[in-house]
């Protein structure tokens, strides 16, 4: 299991939070949204460093008629809480809720879980974040690539600049050899495909 | 139970998507320091420090507004009609459109190009390119009129460009979209591309005292897609650089086929050496067809001319003119830094920012250090000409600007922001979110020289939540930065028209003083002019009727008009009297199928009027010129084919018929 400090601390707050809604559910929200609102003033006051450093996303826009992005689909998935707190980590969550068009290759917790005990952790530190990024990246691709389209043989070049390698038998795709495609959900900024490992990055030349 | 699990498992998600989108500061808010409004406050009456020049994308128009109020101060229509001022509607001006096509209503107008004297803005003209149907135009800006249109031959669409050098030798064009050239078989299968479809760029020269353009030469090209391009100045100037992508030359699909290559191209083009070869006769003329269309001022009018020859330099043939450096992932932005020594491209899928050096360049061109050739050309090694990456910048770099205190600013359209960085020591030194998907972007002065700085404006692509909603679509947002400190500050947010791609900024002295305030009547040589109450008249030459009217406030000379037909086509001539700054008289009439006229004082300008029934029809001024502008106004007659009403006019008389129809 994954037991990163800031993931660790965020599933406790959402337990907690679970709890709250499920015995109180208008406190509950009215708690989240005061809470927020304490969060911008004070940031407005300070003039913030954080939203200086952060790219500028669409993923706070209140929009709930529109086709999800690719974050919204993430985050309202089950299987993909890992990969939701690294996009988090890594700053991604902004980024991914823009434009794109991506392509974003989703392992499942699963495949985070089949990685060498402590890499995810590892990865998760602050001090790691390029790392983080960097595997991320290699996830993601500015393009939508279907899998109908998909050829044996057929590189895609990443965000990181890293390919990976499609094999396609009787209708199934694999990439870089490991990784199953085992399902595809459209999204208005792409197309997400869930896949069973983690695609771990070539060394940089 | 197991309901419920769902259950809560949507709560859940539901609450980590509030917590996703609620709990973090916001941005804009946050972002704005308590000074910004004052430094956006031009109090009224007061001018703005800077023009700025935008694009106007989709719109075809070019837009230009006072920085930093972000106030709008003009849309100058260039390539498409405009009836709010009758441009593309009069007699006078619809040539302007005029291309080898016939007549082309609207263009899509993507880059701005202000002259330039020894690389330093000097505020004469400002040029635009047609992406769809080629074309560049010149707006001058003594009177922010579209003065001439010039059409490309052998280009699909004119994207890279109008770039320009930095003593306005030449604008360029590079074709987006390779075709097969215009003078060869166009008939034939879209995926013999590889064999068959060619790229060009054009240098189109500026003439120094009038800025007429002339195409000079184009030099052919493998076929692959120019994207965008900036002239080398100082010591690379005589180069020209142009980023292209689709090396793969894929016919379709290009959103995968396009991007197969881990490298694409910045192609370096050394013109001084293609004017050589010109010179020596190296050029092929070919036969081609393109339109080139020339506003007067004195007649008032524009003409509009095929020409029929340009002359090609073939890169696969004559060497050392032609270079290409191999640059990551499809690059978009192709920009020099203000020494001239640094062109920056950027790979619009990559993160990351390679930075060529214009002196390891000619020293890789000098040692041959080549990896190879591409159709002919040779490819520079990427180590030999790289000066050194930004890394990690952010995600999907495109366009680079420069200020005066040696930082570059490069927009991020994947990851919405812009980043500041030394452009010696290629760090990161600032970055602030912009909203939002930030295309092009500006700095006063920051594609030439001597930069102005002071600020950076983003040109957004997408607007949803950042102003009151407006149905599906929103006006793209534009947003102002100052620079002037350690760190980009967000001071204003406003709306602009069309899709804005590139802009320019220039200091507003460099313009104003030039403004014109009217035009001469004793210079007007319209043809049609009436230059004083007294050549007012209304001629018939067969069934055409001219009409050379007056306007001065507040009355139409003449007002009343008989003895039209049915049948007939009427031109109504105006020619505005007054010799006053800002005060045009508009024209109008009822059931007109095309638009108003709008004519500046000492100008004249024609509506062309088909009357399709019988009947009387009221004109009208429609600029609200003055205390009686609701009195000027006026009436003509139709009578039916045949009708024996003879021409009669006047202004002021009771009795202007003598013959009934009845």
């Amino acid at each position: 299991m994954i037991k990163p400090t800031i993931v660790l601390q965020k599933l406790i707050k959402l337990t907690i939070m679970k709890k709250l809604f499920r015995f109180f559910p208008i406190a509950a929200l009215v708690l989240i949204f005061s809470a927020c609102n304490s969060n911008t003033e004070s940031a407005t006051a300070t003039e913030t460093k954080d939203a200086a450093a952060k790219s500028g996303g669409q993923e706070a826009v209140q929009d709930d008629v529109s086709q999800k992005d690719v974050v919204k689909i993430a985050v309202g998935s089950k299987d993909h809480t890992t990969l939701v707190a690294a996009l988090k980590q890594a700053d991604y969550v902004d980024d991914l809720s823009n434009a794109g068009p991506f392509t974003v290759f989703a392992p499942t917790n699963d495949a985070f879980n089949k990685l060498p005990a402590g890499t995810v952790d590892g990865l998760m530190k602050d001090d790691k974040k390029a790392d983080l990024q960097n595997i991320l990246e290699y996830h993601v691709a500015v393009g939508v690539y279907k899998t109908e389209n998909m050829q044996d043989g057929q590189k895609i070049n990443m965000a990181n600049l890293g390919d990976i390698t499609l094999s396609v038998k009787d209708g199934k795709v694999v990439v870089n050899g490991t990784a199953n495609i085992v399902a595809s959900i459209p999204a208005a900024n792409g197309i997400i495909h869930v896949v069973d490992a983690v695609l771990l990055p070539p060394a940089k030349n | 139970m197991r309901s419920f699990i769902k259950t809560l498992l949507l709560f859940s998600a539901a609450i980590s998507i509030v917590w996703l989108q609620g709990c973090k500061p916001k941005g804009t808010q946050s972002a704005v320091s308590g000074d910004a409004a004052a430094k956006v406050y031009v109090a009224p009456g007061k001018y703005d420090e800077f023009y700025n020049f935008v694009s106007g994308g989709f719109s075809g128009q070019m837009s230009v507004y006072g920085i930093p109020s972000g106030r709008l101060l003009r849309v100058i229509p260039v390539f498409s009609v405009d009836p709010e001022k009758g441009y593309g509607y009069s007699e006078e001006t619809k040539s302007m459109l005029n291309t080898s096509h016939g007549f082309v209503p609207w263009d899509d107008l993507h880059h701005i190009a202000l002259s330039e004297t020894d690389g330093i803005q000097d505020g004469r003209w400002v040029f635009a390119n047609g992406n769809n149907t080629p074309r560049i135009a010149r707006v001058d800006l003594k009177t922010f009129r579209t003065a001439e249109i010039i059409e490309i031959p052998n280009s699909g669409g004119n994207h890279s460009s109008p770039f320009i050098t930095e003593n306005s030798e030449y604008v360029i064009a590079g074709t987006r979209f390779s075709i097969p050239m215009d003078n060869s078989n166009g008939d034939v299968p879209i995926n013999t591309y590889k064999s068959n479809f060619k790229g060009t760029v054009s240098f189109v020269s500026v003439d120094k005292t009038s800025g007429n353009m002339k195409i000079a030469f184009q030099i052919l090209m493998p076929g692959v897609n120019f994207d965008l391009a900036r002239a080398g100045k100082g010591k690379s100037h005589g180069w020209m650089f142009f980023s292209c992508y689709n090396s793969e030359r894929a016919n379709t699909l290009l959103e995968q086929n396009a991007s197969q290559k881990d490298k694409d191209f910045i192609i370096a083009v050394n013109w001084k050496k293609a004017e050589e070869y010109l010179k020596a006769g190296k050029g092929k003329k070919e036969s081609v067809k393109y339109a080139h269309n020339t506003y007067d001022e004195k007649k008032h009018s524009a003409t509009s001319a095929i020409e029929t020859e340009v002359t090609v330099l073939d890169s696969k043939e004559l060497a050392d003119m032609v270079y290409m450096m191999p640059c990551p992932k499809s690059p978009h932005g192709c920009d020099t830094d203000p020494s001239g020594e640094y062109i920056v491209a950027s790979g619009k899928l990559a993160a990351t920012i390679p930075v060529f050096s214009f002196t390891k360049m000619l020293d890789a061109i000098a040692n041959k250090t080549f990896e190879g050739e591409y159709e002919g050309i040779p490819v520079l090694k990427y180590d030999a000409v790289l000066y050194g990456e930004v890394k990690k910048p952010g995600l999907g770099p495109l366009h680079t600007e420069f200020d005066d205190k040696g930082f570059a600013y490069t927009s991020f359209f994947v990851s919405s922001e812009i980043v500041k960085w030394n452009v010696k020591t290629l760090e990161v030194v600032d970055r602030v979110p912009t909203y939002y998907s930030i295309g092009h972007l500006s700095v006063p002065g920051g594609p030439t020289r001597k930069p102005w700085g002071k600020y950076v404006i983003a040109y957004n692509k997408i607007t949803k939540d950042r102003y009151l909603p407006t149905g599906p679509e929103l006006s793209q947002s534009a947003q102002l930065y100052s620079i002037e400190g350690d760190k980009m500050k967000l001071l204003l947010d406003f709306p602009t028209i069309g899709e804005p791609h590139y802009a320019e900024a220039i200091p507003a002295e460099l313009i104003m003083k030039n403004s014109q305030k009217i035009y001469k009547i004793e210079e007007n040589q319209n043809p049609f002019a009436a230059l004083g109450d007294k050549y007012a008249r209304v001629e018939r030459k067969g069934n055409e009727v001219h009409v050379y009217m007056t306007s001065i406030r507040s009355h139409f000379t003449p007002d009343n008009i008989e003895g039209v037909k049915m049948g007939d086509i009427v031109y109504f001539h105006i020619t505005n009297l007054e010799q006053d700054w800002d005060m045009p008289h508009g024209f109008a009439v009822k059931g007109a199928n095309n638009a108003e006229l709008l004519v500046m004082p000492g100008e004249t300008q024609t509506l062309a009027w088909k009357p399709e029934r019988v009947g009387i029809f009221p004109f009208y001024c429609t600029d609200f010129c003055s205390a009686l502008h609701q009195e000027m106004q006026g009436y003509i007659r139709v009578s039916p084919a045949g009708s024996n009403v003879p021409i009669s006019f006047g202004t002021g008389k009771t009795d202007t018929t003598s013959v009934a129809t009845k």
